[in-house]
């Protein structure tokens, strides 16, 4: 197992420069002109400077490889220049929104995973049944419904016509309760924060406007999580292990829960990888249809005013992330299963 | 297993029946869109007409039978040369990106070593950014419309075929059958498409189907945010941007303007289910102990 974690290990500076590469590569698709909105950190600087002396003074007819070390210093420091969507330097405007994608990932991925377990042994256990029948249907509609389509629907109908779950972060009542002095901000996460200052309507507001965009994100990913276990789950309710169990007269109740479930969950600890890739996708889409200000919705508000600085920063941080998150799966996988390390 | 048999049975499992006839639905309607939704020009066909200047979304009425979205965009046109879109999303992204993963999985597999090590390492590097944002990014930088989609669709689309291509060759790499073609001299090329692409394509093949609905929801999901397809485009992504400001409805009804969201949305998701239906259901036939 150590050997397989440290050649894990030894990738990741790879990895990392690899993505760094990328992304830079996709920089050096823009010209000179355009790239000079990433490399500044203030509009007031183009005040009264020509645009071509500032290009050289910014090197950025240099050959690539000089660009690219004066880059990636910047990008060591945080530095990815200034958004012009957000009216603020890159990092400053993803930082002040990762509070909010943080909660509603958190809410999101609880009822996934565990709902899709759920779902899924059981689905496994009535195997050919109409319970099982109509669990792989709506999965299978689940699944194939744009995020953004079912998005509008649930506006639609529980905010438009229910008036149920609005759209946004908070309402005006609750957000006047956080900015006002007594409230502290302990975590950034409006859930957390209001039971921690006892403040039952920030909680109940904030869960209010989470809960459409938390559906959006759920239907898709419950999907995928109940596919996954429900198919290594009949696999492992094949193995003789398990006919021995039944043939010694245990309990059905203990053979599933006890004997499969717990192998069956081994091969989901690997979708972890994708579906945090989804997910960071997932949120794009869903906090721009929720107008949820998260790092989503700034990402798709920088793509559509071409702040070329912002996106790329987005990108660059989400695989970061990406990574730190792969790297902690595929360690815990080894850990959990014993027969990864003799590969 | 035969092309016959596969067929034979796709068209006995109920679900994939419902699969094959919507797609033969939707491949009907791309074929006849000139006849079923006449274009003004033939030259500029997948710009949806006007009805007037309106801003406001109209309901359903006689020469428009789906109604007009924002900017009064017939929605009927829309969806019947969007169709056509879809199809070339799909066939276009699905098509190069397969193939993409297809060499450079048989490559990685075939040769091992530090060919292997080299790919693999770089398909680690384009999954390592989020497939939605990172096809946000370079069409951003691209500059907006659906070529460049397309382009960054088929760019950040393909590790996951080549994966799955390795794996594959990998296993049928040391079978009987490869191993007396090598013994008995054949060429890397002989070996490569007449041994083993041949018997790793099922496999793959599912996995286009399943991408070929996913492609097309993830390109009109660019559309929706605003780095696709130009406005006034036939394209399904395109006709729910239209119903982005109206879904909260107008004065007396919260579901005044259903119809700008409902008929792209329903056509989207059938589009896609329908591919994931025969996709699941080749997949039972090829695997059956998955069922």
């Amino acid at each position: 197992m150590i050997n397989y974690i440290i050649r894990r290990f030894l990738i990741l500076p790879f990895i990392l420069f690899g993505v760094t590469i990328l992304v830079f590569s996709m920089i050096m698709m823009l010209g000179p002109y355009q790239r000079l909105s990433t490399y500044i950190n203030d509009p007031a600087q183009l005040k009264g400077q020509d645009m071509d002396k500032l290009i050289s003074k910014y090197g950025l007819d240099d050959p690539w490889y000089e660009q690219y070390s004066r880059w990636i210093g910047g990008v060591v420091h945080g530095d990815f220049g200034w958004s012009e969507s957000a009216g603020q330097p890159v990092t400053e405007a993803i930082f002040s929104r990762f509070p909010a994608t943080l909660e509603l990932a958190l809410f999101a991925v609880i009822p996934v995973v565990m709902g899709g377990i759920w779902l899924g042994v059981l689905s496994a256990v009535h195997h050919n049944q109409k319970f099982d029948h109509i669990i792989r249907i709506i999965s299978t509609i689940g699944w194939s419904f744009p995020t953004f389509v079912f998005g509008l629907l649930v506006l639609m109908i529980f905010y438009g016509v229910l008036g149920w779950f609005p759209p946004g972060r908070l309402s005006a009542d609750a957000a006047a309760i956080i900015r006002s002095a007594e409230f502290v901000r302990y975590t950034g996460l409006n859930v957390l924060d209001g039971i921690l200052n006892l403040e039952i309507n920030v909680v109940f507001d904030a869960f209010r406007h989470l809960i459409g965009p938390i559906v959006t994100l759920a239907i898709v990913w419950w999907s995928y999580i109940l596919r996954i276990t429900r198919s290594s789950m009949l696999e492992t309710l094949r193995k003789d292990y398990i006919r021995t169990a039944r043939a010694k007269g245990v309990a059905e109740k203990f053979v599933i829960n006890k004997h499969a479930r717990r192998n069956a969950l081994i091969p989901v600890v690997t979708v972890a990888g994708p579906m945090v890739l989804g997910l960071l996708g997932g949120v794009v889409i869903v906090e721009s249809v929720f107008g949820y200000r998260g790092i989503g919705q700034y990402a798709a508000q920088a793509a559509q005013q071409l702040d070329y600085s912002g996106i790329l920063g987005v990108a660059m941080y989400f695989s970061f992330l990406l990574i730190l998150i792969n790297l902690i799966v595929d360690v815990s996988y080894a850990v959990i299963d014993p027969r990864i390390r003799l590969e | 297993m035969e092309w016959k048999e596969i067929l034979t049975r796709l068209i006995k499992n109920k679900l994939s029946l419902f699969g094959l006839i919507i797609i033969l639905f939707f491949v009907l309607v791309a074929v006849f869109a000139p006849y079923l939704a006449p274009p003004r020009s033939p030259e500029d066909a997948y710009e949806i007409p006007r009805a007037g200047w309106q801003v406001e979304p109209q309901p359903p009425r006689e020469g428009y039978l789906f109604g007009t979205a924002q900017g009064s965009y017939d929605i009927f046109y829309g969806m019947v040369w969007g169709t056509r879109t879809a199809f070339r999303i799909g066939v276009i992204v699905v098509g190069l990106s397969s193939l993409f993963g297809i060499i450079i999985g048989t490559l990685s597999a075939y040769y091992g070593g530090i060919i292997d090590e080299f790919f693999m390492r770089i398909t680690d590097v384009f999954m390592s950014i989020p497939f939605l944002v990172a096809a946000m990014v370079l069409t951003t930088i691209l500059g907006k419309g659906l070529d460049n989609v397309m382009i960054a669709l088929v760019t950040f689309g393909w590790m996951g075929t080549a994966r799955l291509m390795r794996s594959q060759v990998l296993e049928i790499k040391n079978e009987e059958f490869v191993q007396a073609s090598i013994a008995l001299g054949a060429s890397d090329t002989r070996i490569i498409f007449k041994h083993i692409i041949a018997n790793c394509i099922f496999p793959v093949l599912i996995q286009a189907f399943m991408r070929m609905g996913s492609m097309v929801i993830t390109a009109s999901a660019l559309s929706f945010l605003g780095v696709g397809a130009p406005e006034g485009y036939a394209d399904w992504g395109q006709m729910i941007t239209f119903a982005r400001d109206w879904i909260l409805g107008g004065q007396g009804s919260a579901l005044k303007y259903w119809y700008t969201v409902v008929i792209p949305g329903t056509a989207i998701m059938l589009f896609s289910l329908s591919w994931n239906l025969i996709g699941d259901a080749f997949r039972d036939i090829l695997d059956p102990k998955l069922n």
